[in-house]
């Protein structure tokens, strides 16, 4: 179980990036933050890595405050970021150093073949393409079989046909060991494939502003009906969190929506 | 009206066709490159050569290549030129080996440690402007005329670039691959081993063959100031006695062993660095 518990950032610039974020997440489930530029999505998923400290509140896992990165805790950022001196397997065996050689190289190789490039073990990063090497730094990041992972708008970088086929990818993936994910995003689309629960956030403070509930049957359709709902339920409340005033349109179906909803 | 635009399409269009000339096979652009490189020297000294021999120039004070080669030959029948190169090798390797140890060490320590850094980099600043040959005094004074005077010499020429170089590497080592590091936990000198020192080899490298550079300087410097052997003593020995060839010789001698030496860090370093993705990676 993840809590974040009253989350505040405050840069020493005196910019409050972040306030009073609270939300608790449940082992298992998929959380996707979306909202306007600069609402602290990505101060907040620093904060729950452990890379910075928040100002005010504290983040638990399991009963234990994350005050510094975890082993318990992966994070996948939007760039792959592999060491470029280690080949494809060392950039994934990376985080299990400590472990004994034919563990490590047993672990690496499932995951490879997991993300499938099982034939790239010896290529160089940058002989990668930028789709491939995305895939690689999620294999480190799952290798460790961490409890709970955090992706900072990992696809964005990505062409669309790129980033649909990463996104089932993960979801793959994800479903070997069902670790917590919290995926930071700018894609609405995105938020609704892979998540349970879609948080809005709202900035300057940087809050939470409005939860929905995604829970749609997977894996998911993204023509379906249901989708394009939950989609429309999403981007009217994004619409919301940055006082823009609300198509008519996206309104009533907003509306219709919720009652259909609850 | 409309032919203008097209004769200048027209022009364009054929020059990348001209680009693709066909091109010499492989081996023969290396062999070109060597002669290209060498063509300037070898015309010098063939010109001199003549010169001398049709009795435009006695060659006295600037010997022609003939004479050199003689002198070569003859220190190298009585073993002479053996012993001097390998003392001067051996000086140059134990210098470069203490500098560049130590330059690593604390160049590491200022790179990595911010406090460290304060500490240590203001006072080794002050010291890199001090005009390295004026430690010779007091190396002597400390050590001796020997060889550790020496041997001291050639290190503090070879610890400043090394030393700057490690420092300033560490610090530009991009923080997002550090924070890769931070996310597996790593910290201290696993942060140094893991992520760092790999970081830096390339420019590590770049500081090493500068290092040497200054050893093989320095060196000079440490065998005149009083020597029985070495390059430099023969040098000196070529000034006192008045023979210009053999001081060209000891030149040659350094020009080939500078090379060599760079040569082999080049060498031994590139297994480690066929990762790099960068502009003159791909080349050699």
């Amino acid at each position: 179980m993840l809590a974040l518990n009253h989350l505040g950032k405050t840069y020493p610039n005196g910019v409050r990036a972040l306030e009073g974020f609270t939300l608790t997440v449940a082992p298992g489930e998929i959380v996707a933050i979306v909202g306007g530029s600069g609402c602290g999505k990505s101060t907040l998923l620093r904060a729950v890595s452990g890379l910075d400290r928040p100002t005010t509140g504290s983040v638990m896992l399991d009963g234990t405050a994350i005050l510094e990165p975890h082993e318990k805790i992966g994070i996948v950022f939007q760039e792959p970021r592999l060491l470029p001196w280690l080949n494809v397997a060392r950039n994934v065996g990376f985080g299990l150093e400590d472990r004994p050689k034919p563990e490590r190289s047993g672990r690496v190789k499932a995951q490879l073949d997991r993300v499938g490039l099982a034939d790239k073990a010896t290529v160089w990063p940058r002989e990668l393409s930028g789709g491939q090497a995305q895939r690689v730094a999620i294999a480190r990041a799952f290798v460790t079989r961490p409890e709970v992972l955090l992706l900072d708008e990992p696809f964005s970088a990505l062409d669309a046909f790129t980033r649909a086929d990463l996104q089932d990818h993960l979801l793959d993936v994800w479903a070997d060991s069902k670790p917590t994910l919290i995926i930071v995003t700018h894609d609405v689309d995105e938020a609704i494939v892979l998540a349970d629960r879609v948080i809005v956030m709202r900035s300057r403070p940087g809050r939470l502003y409005e939860e929905i509930t995604t829970d749609l049957a997977r894996p998911r359709d993204r023509q379906s009906a249901a989708f394009d709902f939950a989609k429309r339920r999403v981007l009217a409340a994004l619409d919301r969190s940055l006082d823009r005033k609300v198509t008519d349109d996206g309104e009533t179906r907003t509306e219709t929506g919720a009652a259909m909803w609850w | 009206m409309s032919s203008v635009p097209m004769s200048v399409e027209a022009k364009s269009a054929r020059v990348p066709g001209e680009a693709v000339r066909p091109r010499a096979p492989v081996r023969y652009v290396g062999l070109r490159l060597l002669i290209v490189s060498i063509a300037l020297p070898a015309g010098l000294a063939i010109a001199w050569e003549i010169a001398v021999r049709a009795g435009l120039s006695d060659g006295r004070l600037v010997p022609p290549p003939s004479r050199i080669w003689q002198e070569f030959e003859e220190l190298a029948r009585a073993g002479e030129l053996y012993r001097h190169v390998v003392a001067t090798l051996l000086r140059v390797a134990f210098g470069f080996a203490l500098g560049t140890a130590a330059g690593t060490f604390l160049g590491a320590l200022a790179g990595y440690s911010s406090l460290a850094r304060r500490l240590l980099d203001p006072t080794l600043q002050g010291l890199r402007a001090v005009p390295s040959i004026a430690w010779i005094p007091l190396f002597i004074l400390w050590l001796g005329i020997f060889e550790p005077s020496k041997v001291a010499l050639i290190a503090v020429g070879v610890f400043f670039p090394v030393y700057l170089g490690v420092m300033a590497a560490i610090l530009s080592v991009d923080r997002k691959i550090v924070e890769v590091g931070r996310v597996f936990r790593l910290s201290g000198f696993a942060m140094v081993r893991r992520i760092l020192l790999p970081a830096v080899l390339p420019a590590y490298v770049v500081a090493l063959r500068a290092g040497l550079g200054l050893g093989w300087m320095f060196v000079i410097a440490a065998e005149f100031m009083g020597a029985s052997e070495g390059l430099g003593y023969l040098l000196i020995d070529g000034q006192q006695l008045g023979k210009p060839a053999e001081i060209v010789a000891a030149i040659l001698a350094f020009a080939v062993l500078g090379k060599l030496t760079d040569a082999l860090i080049a060498i031994a370093a590139a297994p480690f660095l066929r990762w790099e993705d960068a502009f003159g990676a791909q080349r050699s």
